[in-house]
C-alpha cells in the first residue's frame, strides 16, 4: 500500500489485523450478553447480592486492553466484568462465580465483585473505590525490579479520582517511572453524584498535569479513540518512559446497582446515551472499512448470545461450596489438597 | 556439653536485630525489597533500616513519600506480583491511614479470589508509649488488625525474636504485622548469627513458676519478667509466658500454664477493653482449664484515654512494674 493511502488508513487498521478487530467486537457482544444474562439471571432470583452492570461501556474496556498481553496485568473496578472478559476470561467461569459456585473463578467466595484470573493476568475487580490504583502501581513495580517487560493497565472511574488513593498513586507512579496506565473509566456518576458536582476540574485526565504525566480525554464510546489513547500510553510505559492517564468518557445505561431508582438522572439523557451505542458505532466502523460484513456481525452476535446462554447453564448445573469449608483459604497453610 | 548445631550468639540490639533479617534478607533474596518513609540515607526515624540504602541502593531500599495508603498499597500489589516487599510503617500509629489496603485487600486478597494468590507482604509498625511523643505517635493498635482473619501479627519482645519473627514473616506466604515496640529498640539480647526462624503462632514461657501465669506481650513481658523476681523474694512463684504472636495465638502454651498454675494475669500496653486480654481470658474461660482456675482473671491493660504528654500521666496511662506485682499478690492471696 502507498504510503500517502497508509497515512488516511484509520489507526485501528493500521495496527490491528481482521482477526484481531473480529475478536474486539466479539468481546463487545459478550459483555453486553454477559450483562443482560447477570440481569436476567437476578430477576429470575437464581443469583443473590448486588451487580454493577457495564452496559454502555464496552469499547472502554475492550479498546483499552488491546494491546495487552497475557503476562500484562490490569486491576479492575465493582463495575467489573467487561475488564474480565476483554482480559480474556472463561465466560464459564465468571458465571459460575457470579452464581456462587465452587467452580467459579473464586470459588464462590468472591462473586461479581472480586473476579480475577491471574493466569490471563487479571488481578481483580474490587469492591473499594479507588482499591485498585496502589495495587497497580505495585504490580508496576514488580515487573520494573524483576524486569518482566510487563504493564499494567489500572481501570478506576471518576468517583475513584477524588479518592486520596488515586492522587498518592499517580504520584508514586510517576516519582518511580513505573510501567502503568492509568484508564479512568468517567461514566459521569459516582453512584448518584454527578461529576460536574463532585470534581474540581471539567477533565478528569487534566489531573494529569498535576503528577507531570500526559492525561488525554477521549470519546470512551469510540473504540478506535480509546485503543488509538490506550496504545500510546502503554507503548509509553513499555518504553520505560513512565505512567500516564487516559480518561475514557463514556456512560452506564443502567443504574448504580440494582437498587438505583435514577433520581440523578433524566430518561432522556439515558436515552441520548444509549443513541450511542459503543457496540454498533464499532459495528459500522467496520463495515464502513469493509472488515466485516453485516452477516459477519450478526453471526458475532448470534454466537456471543449462544456463549453466554451456555455459560449460565454450566453455572446454573455448578456444585455449590462445601459448607465445612467456609475458612478455606484465609490463611495459606488453610488451603485443602 | 552444647548441642553442637547451635549457632554462636553475640549481642546485639533489637533494632541491630532486625536490621541483621533485612541484611539477610535482602542479600538472599533479589525479590526482597524495603519501603518506607524516610529508610533511606536518613535510616529511618527510629534509625532500623540504618546503612541499607548504601548497602542495597536506593531501588531496593525505597524512600517512599509521606503516603501511607499509596505505600503500603504500592507493598500489597508488588507482593501480589512476585516482590517481597517489608514497608515500613514511621509509627504504627500512621497506619490508621492506610487500614484500607491492610484491612480491605492484603487480609482477603487470598480469600476473595478463591486461594488463586497469595500477599506475601510484611508490615512494619513501630508501637507504644515511653517516648514523650504523645497520643498520635504512642498507640498500640495491634488488636485492631488481630481482629481481622487473612492477616499474622506479631509483637517480638526480644532482639532474637524480633529477628527471628522477621526471617519467618518473609517465608510465610501471608501478610504479617511486626509490631516492634519503641522503648525495645536499644534494648540488649543475645542473637544467634545467621539465618533462624521464630515460628509465627507460638508463644514462649520465659519464666518457669508454679503459682500463677502471668501471660504478656511485648515491652510487658519485661516488666512482667522484672516482677516475679520480686514475687520471688516473697515465695510467689510466677510464670511468664511472652505471647509473641496474637493473631493466631498460641492457645495450648497459655491453657497448659493455666492449668498448672490455677491463677491468670494478662499483661498489655494497649486500652485494656475488647484487647488481647480479652481474648486470652476467654480463651481459658471456653476450655477445660476454666475448672482448674482457683480465682478470677485478671486483666492489667492501658487507661481507657489516649496517651498522654507528661512523663508521670504516660507512665500511669500503661501498666507498671508495681502494678503487676501488686495484682500478682492479690491473686495469690488464699495461696501462700
Amino acid at each position: 500500500m502507498p504510503n500517502d493511502a497508509a497515512h488516511n488508513t484509520p489507526y485501528l487498521l493500521r495496527r490491528y489485523s481482521t482477526e484481531a478487530l473480529k475478536e474486539a467486537l466479539r468481546k463487545m457482544y459478550l459483555i453486553r450478553k454477559f450483562e443482560e444474562g447477570a440481569e436476567d439471571s437476578y430477576m429470575r432470583g437464581l443469583i443473590h447480592g448486588t451487580m454493577h452492570l457495564s452496559i454502555g461501556q464496552e469499547a472502554s474496556a475492550v479498546g483499552s486492553c488491546m494491546s495487552l498481553t497475557d503476562e500484562d496485568k490490569i486491576t479492575s473496578t465493582h463495575r467489573g466484568h467487561g475488564h474480565c472478559v476483554a482480559k480474556g476470561a472463561d465466560l464459564s467461569k465468571m458465571f459460575a462465580e457470579f452464581f456462587g459456585k465452587e467452580t467459579g473463578y473464586c470459588r464462590g467466595r468472591g462473586g461479581s465483585m472480586h473476579i480475577a484470573d491471574p493466569s490471563k493476568g487479571n488481578l481483580g475487580a474490587n469492591g473499594i473505590v479507588g482499591g485498585g490504583l496502589p495495587i497497580a502501581v505495585g504490580a508496576a513495580l514488580s515487573a520494573k525490579r524483576l524486569r518482566t517487560g510487563s504493564i499494567t493497565v489500572c481501570f478506576f472511574g471518576d468517583g475513584a479520582n477524588n479518592e486520596g488513593a488515586f492522587h498518592e498513586a499517580l504520584n508514586m507512579a510517576k516519582v518511580w517511572m513505573l510501567p502503568v496506565v492509568f484508564v479512568c473509566e468517567n461514566n459521569k456518576y459516582g453512584m448518584s453524584m454527578s461529576v460536574e458536582r463532585s470534581t474540581a476540574v471539567s477533565d478528569i485526565a487534566d489531573r494529569a498535569a498535576a503528577y507531570a504525566m500526559p492525561g488525554v480525554t477521549v470519546d470512551g464510546n469510540d473504540f478506535a479513540a480509546v485503543v488509538e489513547a490506550v496504545d500510546g500510553a502503554v507503548d509509553r510505559a513499555r518504553r520505560g518512559e513512565g505512567p500516564s492517564l487516559v480518561e475514557n468518557v463514556t456512560y452506564r445505561w443502567r443504574g448504580h446497582s440494582k437498587s438505583d431508582r435514577n433520581r440523578y438522572r433524566t430518561k432522556q439523557e439515558i436515552a441520548d446515551w444509549q443513541a450511542r451505542d459503543p457496540i454498533l458505532a464499532m459495528g459500522r466502523f467496520l463495515m464502513e472499512h469493509r472488515v466485516l460484513s453485516a452477516d459477519e456481525i450478526e453471526a458475532l452476535e448470534a454466537e456471543a448470545a449462544t456463549t453466554i446462554r451456555e455459560a449460565i447453564e454450566f453455572a446454573a448445573a455448578a456444585p455449590s461450596p462445601d459448607q465445612a469449608e467456609v475458612t478455606r483459604d484465609v490463611y495459606s497453610d488453610g488451603a485443602a489438597a | 556439653m552444647n548441642v553442637q548445631s547451635d549457632p554462636p550468639m553475640r549481642e546485639l540490639s533489637y533494632a541491630e536485630a532486625i536490621r541483621e533479617a533485612m541484611d539477610i534478607a535482602l542479600g538472599e533474596d533479589e525479590r526482597v525489597v524495603l519501603m518506607g518513609e524516610d529508610i533511606g540515607v536518613y535510616g529511618g526515624a527510629f534509625g532500623v533500616t540504618g546503612d541499607l540504602a548504601e548497602k542495597y541502593g536506593s531501588d531496593r531500599v525505597m524512600d517512599t513519600p509521606i503516603s501511607e495508603l499509596g505505600g503500603a498499597g504500592v507493598a500489597v500489589g508488588a507482593a501480589l506480583t512476585g516482590l517481597r516487599p517489608i514497608y515500613e510503617f514511621q509509627f504504627s500509629d500512621f497506619a490508621t491511614l492506610a487500614m484500607e489496603q491492610i484491612v480491605n485487600q492484603a487480609a482477603k486478597l487470598r480469600y476473595m479470589l478463591g486461594g488463586a494468590v497469595s500477599v506475601p507482604v510484611v508490615l512494619r509498625l513501630p508501637a507504644g508509649s515511653g517516648t514523650g511523643a504523645a497520643a498520635q505517635h504512642s498507640q498500640s493498635l495491634e488488636a485492631w488488625t488481630g481482629h481481622v482473619p487473612g492477616l499474622k501479627v506479631v509483637q517480638p519482645a526480644t532482639p532474637k525474636d524480633a529477628k527471628g519473627l522477621l526471617l519467618a514473616a518473609l517465608d510465610d506466604p501471608d501478610p504479617v504485622l511486626i509490631y516492634e515496640h519503641k522503648l525495645l529498640y536499644k534494648m540488649k539480647g543475645a542473637v544467634p548469627e545467621g539465618r533462624y526462624k521464630t515460628p509465627i503462632g507460638r508463644a514462649e514461657i520465659v519464666r518457669s513458676g508454679r503459682h500463677l501465669t502471668i501471660v504478656a506481650t511485648s515491652v510487658m513481658v519485661h516488666k512482667a519478667l522484672q516482677s516475679a523476681e520480686t514475687l520471688a523474694a516473697e515465695g510467689i512463684d510466677a510464670e511468664v509466658i511472652d505471647l509473641r504472636t496474637i493473631r493466631p495465638m498460641d492457645r495450648e502454651t497459655v491453657l497448659a500454664s493455666v492449668r498448672k498454675t490455677g491463677r491468670l494475669i494478662c499483661v498489655y500496653e494497649a486500652v485494656k477493653t475488647l484487647g488481647v486480654g480479652a481474648e486470652v481470658s476467654a480463651m481459658v474461660a471456653e476450655s477445660d482449664a476454666f475448672d482448674f482456675l482457683e480465682a478470677p482473671i485478671m486483666r492489667l491493660g492501658g487507661a481507657e484515654c489516649p496517651i498522654p504528654y507528661n512523663p508521670e500521666l504516660e507512665k500511669a496511662a500503661v501498666p507498671q512494674i508495681p502494678d503487676i506485682i501488686a495484682a500478682a499478690r492479690a491473686l495469690a492471696q488464699g495461696r501462700i
